[in-house]
């Protein structure tokens, strides 16, 4: 009779890490549906594409470096359908395959597979071909001339709000609609996938960024429409919160969502662009290991929280 | 009333239900009995038996080794067989005495204490230490030490660790339910040495009924009474308990005591109470034989010494074959990998299980952040494992690792099923040995 020797604890949680990329999966879904929906079949064949190619390239990578193989985790695929929800519809075919190959190989592969990658594969990708088919990434209009409404709104003009919430306006293919992003933040919330920390101070601090220096004052739809419009939803509730490329400390994760917001603030507003929200997050990205170094938590029973520290100091002030 | 709890901690599958509404049945002993000299921290104890000597049960084999130490006594009556090296539920090999039992179960003669009002603080706590009292929660840590900080009129809170939130144990809760009387007279007992102190039992609320029980027969007592934990692993950490209940903290280098302290568990205080009334030494204490792999699990009231293979046939044998096989709960508990070991002071349990949880391939940490959502010291477990695997020792101590109390809270809770108690754990242990050589 052989018995299995380990150090303690013997029982583990159900929980593992493709359960919970599968779930950040179907908090996409809701977005990636709307997407398809509104931009038709096109947009759900970038999807395939894209998620493929992502899946496949991961899959030979492992394959060929002798590495084991961790498709089945499901963080090519969440990697894949948020680098395809960025893509505007009449983008060629083929970019979400060059995007989904820059992702897996340079940005996640490259650096140690899951887990190692620094910056979000799918945001890095973004940027990547954002800066290399400008035009192709921002052809929202088939030829055609016209703006996302966020566009719109850096040359000063008004914007339909409750279009943008509900998502029947332009903009790239899973970010159009906050209601739908919502609905998947609410599954990410239920299921315990994220905590609020980062998106509530993100979004928080983008607020009070756009109240002291959008030009506007206290503006309620100016801030409806910056809220609703671009990247930010998505980005708030599924780039930022990405676990291995944002700060594990508590207090380093709040700190993280303040800078996100300040910094999307300040591209938005003072940029060239209308759009701020990718390079907030991967430049936030980048600084997630300083901000680390900065909030270890106090361990229990340390600190001014410590019983005997409490007394002695009481004490000091009794006498 | 108010539910009182920690930050952190975790829900796992308790399998209380397996062994909860056994009795407690007394255990004979069929194999010899093994005294490992070394079931307590501190200095092992000194044998005073030597091989062919008869002993009655009840006599004293190994007198303490110091005063952080304590004495071992027989637990049934026979010759004394051997003092050889022996493997503990510890998984070392401990100096140990071993009795033949010749089945008579004769013992010396008790001589029990006079009434509590007539005896000084020393005469109680000397009572304890030769009766060989030490923690049974796990520590084993020598109780008549605990019981003798430097200021006893600094101690307001003498807390009962009723807790019991190891997953599967059901020793302490069968206890409460039958004897609670006992519990009650030992913390009187314990109380009596501190003049300021509040006795308090401190009862998680799965234990409704104990609670109950316990309330009914403090009431009328102004020193002591009864609080309800929230259940939650680790509610019985010294430390987490102690803040529950009185909202005090205190890190791992102090002791109870700084916070005004005594914690006991239940357990430990019946034999105080054992100690001090009927003058009778520390021989045995309960044990839970439980698990999915074991015919019928049982509370047992076990003779120290016996074999955990005595345990698990009086509890009607295995069923199929266990992949693993536990002395104390599946959260803190040791692996055993030899079965005929000696039930010591510190066994709480024998947990047999069919499958083994903790055998899936670890994957790369993605920092999801759970283990720190869970853990009680409010550290970061997954960061101290990577400092661990690097030999990384000053980051670890920056990151506070060594107030990591092994709890495995971390470990249970990782989707990518990485052992971080165990990198953290063997890295703590490195430094403290590093830390006494000095």
């Amino acid at each position: 009779m052989m018995q299995h020797i380990s150090s303690n604890p013997h029982v583990r949680a159900k929980d593992s890490t493709s359960r919970i990329m599968l779930l950040v999966c179907i908090a996409l879904l809701p977005a990636c549906g709307f997407g398809i929906y509104q931009f038709g079949i096109r947009a759900l064949f970038h999807i395939v594409i894209t998620v493929a190619v992502c899946v496949i390239t991961e899959y030979l990578y492992q394959y060929f470096m002798k590495k084991r193989i961790t498709v089945s985790d499901f963080s090519a695929v969440v990697t894949g359908l948020l680098l395809a929800m960025n893509l505007p519809v009449y983008a060629p075919l083929w970019i979400g395959a060059v995007g989904g190959v820059f992702a897996i190989l340079v940005v996640k592969q490259l650096f140690g597979g899951i887990g190692q990658n620094f910056m979000n594969p799918a945001l890095a990708a973004r940027c990547f071909l954002l800066i290399s088919f400008s035009r192709h990434m921002t052809n929202f209009f088939d030829g055609q001339s016209g703006a996302t409404p966020l566009a719109v709104l850096k040359d000063g003009k008004a914007v339909d709000s409750w279009d943008m919430i509900l998502g029947t306006c332009e903009g790239v293919i899973g970010e159009t609609s906050v209601i739908a992003i919502l609905a998947g933040a609410v599954i990410l919330l239920m299921a315990g996938v994220i905590s609020i920390r980062i998106p509530a101070c993100y979004l928080a601090s983008f607020i009070v960024f756009l109240v002291l220096f959008g030009g506007k004052g206290f503006n309620l739809s100016f801030i409806t429409a910056h809220l609703a419009g671009g990247g930010l939803m998505l980005g708030a509730w599924f780039m930022a919160t990405d676990y291995v490329t944002s700060p594990i400390t508590p207090k380093g994760q709040i700190l993280y969502g303040i800078i996100l917001g300040i910094l999307t603030g300040i591209f938005r507003i003072f940029g060239n662009s209308a759009e701020g929200v990718s390079y907030a997050i991967i430049f936030g990205n980048l600084l997630v290991p300083l901000i680390e170094k900065i909030t270890i938590p106090t361990a229990f029973g340390k600190g001014k929280f410590n019983y005997v520290t409490q007394k002695t100091a009481g004490g000091e002030k009794h006498e | 009333m108010s539910v009182l709890t920690f930050r952190g901690g975790i829900h796992p599958f308790d399998g209380k239900e397996l062994s909860k509404e056994k009795p407690i049945q007394k255990l004979l002993p069929v194999r010899d009995l093994v005294y490992p000299l070394s079931q307590h921290i501190g200095a092992p104890a000194v044998p005073i038996v030597k091989k062919g000597d008869s002993v009655l049960a009840g006599q004293m084999l190994a007198e303490a080794g110091g005063f952080v130490s304590a004495p071992i006594y027989a637990s049934v009556s026979g010759t004394v067989k051997s003092i050889e090296p022996r493997l503990t539920p510890g998984g070392i090999r401990v100096n140990s005495i071993v009795l033949e039992n010749d089945g008579n179960y004769k013992e010396v003669a008790y001589e029990a204490g006079k009434p509590l009002e007539q005896l000084s603080a020393d005469e109680v706590t000397g009572a304890i230490q030769k009766a060989g009292v030490v923690g049974m929660g796990g520590a084993g840590f020598p109780t008549h030490v605990k019981l003798s900080p430097k200021d006893r009129s600094q101690i307001d809170y003498v807390i009962a660790n009723c807790a019991e939130c190891e997953p599967y144990l059901t020793s302490d809760y069968r206890r409460m339910l039958e004897e609670p009387e006992k519990l009650i007279e030992g913390m009187q007992i314990i109380l009596s040495l501190f003049p300021n102190a509040k006795g308090v039992f401190a009862v998680e609320d799965n234990k409704v009924d104990c609670a109950l029980k316990l309330e009914k027969l403090v009431k009328g007592q102004q020193n002591m009474e009864v609080k309800t934990l929230k259940t939650k692993y680790p509610q019985g950490s010294e430390r987490h308990l102690i803040y529950a209940v009185t909202k005090r903290q205190i890190n791992s280098t102090q002791l109870p005591a700084d916070a005004g302290c005594i914690v006991d568990n239940v357990d430990t205080i019946c034999s105080v109470r054992q100690a001090v009334v009927e003058g009778r030494p520390l021989t045995s204490r309960i044990v839970t034989v439980t698990g999915d792999a074991i015919k019928d699990p049982c509370n047992f009231e076990v003779l120290l010494g016996t074999s955990h293979l005595d345990l698990i046939e009086a509890a009607g044998g295995l069923l199929g074959e266990p992949e693993k096989i536990i002395s104390g709960g599946p959260m803190m508990g040791n692996p055993l990998f030899e079965l005929d070991v000696p039930v010591v002071k510190t066994s709480s349990a024998l947990l047999c299980m069919s499958g083994d949880e903790a055998a899936l391939e670890p994957q790369a940490c993605i920092s999801c952040g759970r283990c720190v959502d869970v853990c009680p010291g409010q550290i970061v477990p997954s960061r101290l494992a990577s400092f661990a695997a690097q030999g990384k020792q000053e980051e670890f101590e920056k990151w506070n690792g060594m107030e990591c109390c092994e709890c495995g809270c971390c470990s249970y809770i990782c989707p990518a099923k990485r052992h971080l108690t165990q990198s953290i754990k063997t890295m703590r242990r490195q430094i403290l040995a590093q830390r006494r050589k000095k």
